[in-house]
């Protein structure tokens, strides 16, 4: 009897724990896509406004109006060209430094990994403007370059250390047995480290690109007014346009990085690449 | 100085290491014959593993002279010497099919590729592997792990294989087998190999030599009966098979006060509940079986022995007689002389 009533007890609760959880999914899912939900309406509606529960009329002028625009697609144009350079040079530079942090101990070596969260670390909006006084004098103002630069700032975070976690987690093993295979230190290198730790570095490069892609701050500081990309537009959109505009740019903001994310949970982690990765 | 021998597969000429401020190899000699099977046995820490990284060419010695086949490699990188590895772990390209895994030494090679398929496919049915061709490594068990592994360094044709522990990560009864089969196909293909173990029974089951090692040196290297029979350092006699140890002498068959230390192997115990030439009056007090054999602890006026024994194993408490039939005496540690009756 008594434990009959104890395992009964025990399903209540249980019951009452799923329900909770339940709840608590179906809060967050109102809490983070209701934003989502409500923007995405808002590009294909006329007008809609409290308190009215229906949208007015649907339209797809608000997207004419951005296909229309010569401003706006100019602002696509540089984010499409700049942010894919800034996510190459990130990777030349911060390629062979995470392999280096991985792979040899050397002076500094800790102060430098610790030492570049630095830049993350303080308001960037004050590194920015330091950084501006800088470009003035080198006349790195409303260049491509300079925008290049300030949005290379916060990448490396992202090229460096996922990519030395990485090089670090293939085991020295492999690359031996490559060498004593009869292959030079480059081909071991291609072949077999990169190659293996090339699912990091994927994930690297997306994040990067995602960084680049919606870096606002540094960009509209050193590139406005001559150069305009897709976030530093949205600034002026906000000010300019109805609230429309916005939202449908938002849209064309977000698909680079569902693109990219879905590819990369594909092919990355779903893939032959992590198989990778559970062999010891 | 020294004579470079042209038949020999591999010299080691006084090789020296220091790692980390530790001397790791001092002053270490080694000649393996062509077609020879040679062990490295020591405890960890004794310099094998560094010792056969240095005959592979991932450590340079600090000085001292590494030839393969009459031939100084010693400045030579490892993807320049003719030599193939078996790594502990196996080191298989977790990316690569087992058939890509065993022909990557024949692409940098640039073989064409249909002599990188009949080379691959030779091999890899001579170890038995040819359902497996293109498997990925994680797909297959861990002794075909260490098949295709040994597959990627024949497939080389080396000069000299060398085996790093390869048994150590499977488990007791296919580690028996594998060995074996390692041993069996290193006859076939008369190839000089080097293989570093802790295990005693590895070594001595597989070698034709082992070399017995201890801090950096080289205690004793000869054939695995040798080794057994007359160990000439107590380090070795203790090291290999068992041995009861005393502080003493050994005459006339029993302990007597002295200053040597008398070993004497279990196995050179003989019992008997009848007197026999040389016996001495002995009780059994404990016995432990061992499968095969018993090991029994005799107590003796003398000392208090150990014994395996196979056959008529007494029960605890039985009165008998036993003998030492040989006995190994060290003076400083050194073999002094061995005592037969």
């Amino acid at each position: 009897m008594l434990r009959g009533n104890t395992k009964l007890n025990l399903q209540a609760k249980s019951l009452i724990t799923k329900a909770l959880i339940s709840l608590f999914i179906l809060f967050m899912a109102v809490f983070i896509l209701g934003p989502l939900f409500w923007l995405a309406a808002r590009a294909f509606v006329t007008s809609w406004t409290y308190p009215n529960l229906l949208p007015d009329g649907l339209t797809l002028q608000w997207w004419r109006v951005i296909t229309g625009d010569e401003s706006l697609k100019k602002a696509i144009r540089n984010s499409l060209i700049i942010s894919p350079i800034v996510v190459l040079v990130a990777s030349i530079i911060c390629l062979p430094a995470a392999y280096a942090f991985a792979r040899y101990k050397f002076f500094g070596r800790r102060a430098f990994l610790i030492g570049m969260f630095a830049a993350n670390a303080f308001p960037k909006i004050g590194l920015f403007a330091s950084i501006a006084t800088l470009y003035y004098t080198l006349n790195l103002m409303g260049t491509v370059v300079g925008v290049v630069i300030i949005q290379l700032l916060g990448t490396i975070i992202f090229m460096t250390w996922i990519p030395a976690a990485a090089f670090a987690s293939v085991p020295q093993s492999l690359e031996d047995a490559a060498r004593d295979a009869g292959a030079s230190k480059l081909r071991v290198f291609r072949d077999i480290t990169f190659r293996l730790a090339l699912p990091g570095i994927l994930v690297a490069m997306v994040m990067s690109f995602l960084h680049a892609f919606d870096e606002a701050q540094g960009t509209y500081l050193v590139g406005v007014p001559t150069i305009y990309t897709m976030p530093t537009q949205m600034y002026a959109l906000v000010l300019n346009y109805p609230a429309q505009i916005a939202a449908v740019f938002s849209i064309l903001l977000t698909i680079p990085s569902v693109i990219l994310i879905g590819i990369a949970r594909k092919h990355i982690l779903g893939g032959h690449l992590a198989e990778g990765f559970q062999i010891k | 100085m020294t004579t470079f021998e042209q038949e020999s597969g591999l010299q080691l000429v006084e090789l020296n290491k220091v790692l980390g401020g530790r001397v790791i190899i001092e002053n270490l000699n080694l000649t393996v014959k062509k077609g020879e099977m040679v062990s490295l046995l020591g405890p960890s820490g004794c310099g094998k593993t560094t010792t056969l990284r240095i005959i592979s060419g991932f450590l340079f010695p600090d000085s001292g002279k590494v030839l393969l086949e009459g031939k100084d490699v010693t400045a030579v990188g490892p993807e320049k010497r003719p030599s193939a590895m078996v790594f502990q772990n196996y080191a298989l390209w977790p990316h690569m099919t087992v058939f890509k895994n065993v022909a990557y030494p024949l692409k940098i090679r640039k073989f064409n590729k249909q002599a990188i398929e009949k080379r691959v496919h030779d091999v890899l049915d001579i170890l038995n592997l040819m359902h497996h061709v293109n498997s990925r490594p994680s797909q297959i068990s861990g002794g075909e792990q260490q098949r295709v592994a040994l597959a990627r360094a024949l497939v080389q044709e080396p000069h000299i294989l060398l085996l790093d522990e390869p048994l150590s990560n499977l488990d007791a009864k296919l580690r028996i087998k594998v060995r074996e089969d390692i041993r069996e196909l290193q006859r076939r293909l008369a190839i000089t190999t080097v293989i570093v173990t802790h295990d005693q029974d590895e070594a001595l089951s597989i070698s034709d030599r082992v070399a017995v090692m201890k801090s950096g040196r080289i205690e004793q290297f000869s054939t695995p009966q040798e080794l057994y029979d007359a160990p000439i350092t107590e380090y070795v006699a203790n090291f290999i098979g068992s041995l009861n140890s005393f502080t003493g002498d050994f005459v006339d068959g029993r302990l007597t006060p002295g200053e040597f230390t008398v070993g004497i192997r279990p196995e050179d115990v003989k019992f008997s509940v009848k007197s026999m030439v040389g016996g001495i009056q002995s009780k059994v007090e404990q016995i432990v079986p061992r499968g095969h054999f018993h090991e029994v602890y005799l107590g003796r006026a003398d000392m208090r022995l150990r014994a395996f024994l196979a056959s008529d194993v007494p029960e605890v408490g039985t009165e008998g007689y036993s003998k030492v039939t040989k006995a190994l005496l060290y003076q400083k540690g050194n073999l002094f002389k061995i005592v037969e009756q």
